[in-house]
């Protein structure tokens, strides 16, 4: 590796390439951020130009002091959202992962059950839960099931294509010294999965947010959830929307916070070894 | 130094048969013949090149001498019976084959751990065998940190840690450059005539068929078979010295001259050159 010290000279075009390369970096963090502000700010404006009603659509400013005076309601509300979301994440790593060993341990059980795992995948979820909820009293089980079920098929699928995307060489490596099933396992078609596992972890983050949002929709409509989505309908039925907005912010923010969370285990497991989480080198 | 070291005698015709290949054939599920009625005999302290065009099936005897794969005719007899316990094989692979997530260490143990030795136990073993390749000092880094030459030395280490009696090689050195490729040939010949093992080196380049072994076995495509042998019998320790000298040139060309009697052979409806 060449070390190149402060004194050393560049050339123009080498300068040119750093200058451009550290405005990038700037510019990837100031660039949204300033058009997030000029959105709001031009929300404001059109709020106020039009004489736009509250109830219709209520100026950023109304939304924050909502955010504040309703902070003990909506946070509340959060927590039976977030309840939800993380366990039937947990619940889908758990899931997603066990079947997808199960099936790289014989082609015939893949073959077997991965349709059905499609077949749940593709039927949408606000069709399936009038039969939840027919079959499943308990409140939490029935969004967790809701949940679990739109979570779980990105980490099956992706987990079961990187236990099945092992190097040939590396396979006849392990069966030339010896290697048990259950070593295999351990020591080369986990670890090879852990990139595409890590994919469907992001993917799933997400959907089990939305399964769980989506999940409350369908049960506030009776009245029986307390969560953020039927904090929405609630709100919506009484046009408050100041708090419509508050608790939409709220939900986005937890999706970001999710896929932020996510993103940083991702590159923090895979920075050493895997070509998604390398800086190219020029 | 290599100048120091007791010139030692290529393998002669009484040295122990390791293993003998009788009438080995393999027909693939698609009707290919990779290999037709091979007779082959690998004697202890062998360094015996098998050379060929592609298609030849050296690789697939390669293979085959592995257990990776199992003949369609014939038998392979280690030492006049029985198999050789797949502990005593080491294998190189023509990429480096290592795990991307794991240290270089952690690498060269997995022979070891897989066979339940802990890493305590493994490591004066594993510490020794990356001192003998040069990379003494990388224990911590992982495959992509490396060159490709490290890496290749790392798979060498990590086929060497368990001691093996034969060492089969699959075109280990044919993504490097040249000038990596001569220092990992050098550095490969010491360490063979450190520990005496067995090796079997499958290559299509004469040159490096010829400095290594000191016999070449030519072997000849469609159906993949032996087509004659040589026995380079330069004196060891062969150096760079030995890669400049007019004997090595005249061991090259005339191991040139029967690869292209084995690839002329192939003639018919199958040539390439039609």
């Amino acid at each position: 590796m060449t070390v190149i010290d402060g004194t050393l000279k560049l050339d123009p075009e080498e300068a040119r390439r750093v200058r451009q390369e550290r405005l990038e970096r700037v510019g990837r963090w100031l660039l949204p951020l300033a058009i997030m502000i000029l959105a709001i700010w031009l929300w404001d404006r059109i709020c106020v130009w039009n004489e736009i009603p509250q109830y219709i659509l209520p100026r950023p400013g109304v939304v924050l002091q909502t955010l504040y005076n309703d902070a003990g309601l909506l946070f509340s509300s959060l927590l039976v959202t977030l309840r939800i979301t993380f366990l039937s994440l947990a619940l889908a790593v758990i899931g997603g992962v066990g079947l997808s060993v199960l099936f790289a341990q014989s082609k015939w059980v893949e073959m077997s059950f991965f349709p059905f795992a499609i077949v749940l995948q593709v039927t949408p979820i606000v069709a399936i839960f009038p039969l939840i909820n027919i079959y499943v009293n308990n409140q939490t089980t029935k969004l967790l099931l809701c949940a679990w079920i739109v979570a779980f098929f990105p980490i099956l699928s992706n987990t079961t294509l990187g236990l099945n995307s092992v190097d040939r060489n590396l396979r006849d490596l392990f069966k030339l010294n010896g290697a048990t099933r259950w070593q295999q396992l351990r020591y080369l078609r986990l670890p090879a999965a852990m990139p595409y596992f890590l994919g469907g972890l992001k993917i799933a983050g997400g959907l089990s947010l939305i399964g769980a949002v989506v999940a409350e929709f369908v049960a506030g409509a009776t009245g029986q959830s307390s969560g953020l989505a039927s904090r929405i309908i609630e709100a919506g039925y009484r046009l408050n929307a100041p708090r419509l907005f508050a608790a939409l912010f709220l939900i986005s923010l937890t999706g970001i916070l999710i896929f932020l969370v996510l993103s940083l285990i991702s590159h923090l497991i895979l920075r050493r070894w895997h070509e998604s989480a390398l800086k190219q080198e020029r | 130094m290599i100048g120091e070291k007791v010139a030692r005698a290529p393998a002669s015709d009484v040295a122990p048969t390791l293993l003998a290949l009788r009438g080995v054939g393999k027909v693939f599920s698609n009707g290919v013949t990779a290999l037709s009625n091979v007779d082959l005999t690998i004697r202890e302290g062998d360094f015996l090149s098998l050379l060929g065009p592609s298609g030849c099936g050296k690789s697939t005897a390669l293979r085959l001498i592995a257990g990776l794969s199992t003949p369609t005719s014939g038998v392979l007899d280690w030492r006049g019976g029985g198999s050789l316990d797949r502990a005593n094989i080491g294998f190189v692979f023509q990429e480096p084959t290592l795990l991307p997530w794991a240290s270089v260490f952690d690498n060269v143990w997995l022979p070891l751990r897989l066979k339940g030795v802990s890493r305590g136990k493994a490591a004066p073993a594993i510490t020794q065998m990356l001192a003998r390749v040069h990379l003494t000092g990388f224990e911590n880094a992982v495959p992509r940190e490396l060159s490709g030459g490290m890496k290749m030395r790392v798979s060498i280490a990590r086929a060497m840690v368990t001691k093996p009696r034969v060492l089969l090689m699959d075109e280990p050195f044919a993504a490097l450059d040249e000038i990596t490729r001569f220092k990992l040939n050098n550095d490969l010949l010491e360490l063979w005539q450190d520990e005496r093992f067995t090796v079997v080196f499958v290559t299509h380049s004469v040159f490096e068929s010829v400095f290594l072994s000191n016999r070449v076995v030519v072997m000849a495509a469609r159906p993949g078979r032996v087509f004659d042998e040589l026995a380079i019998e330069a004196a060891y320790p062969r150096d760079e010295a030995f890669r400049t000298s007019p004997d090595y040139a005249a061991l090259c060309r005339q191991a040139s001259d029967v690869l292209v009697n084995a690839i002329n052979s192939t003639a018919g409806p199958h040539h390439d050159g039609h």
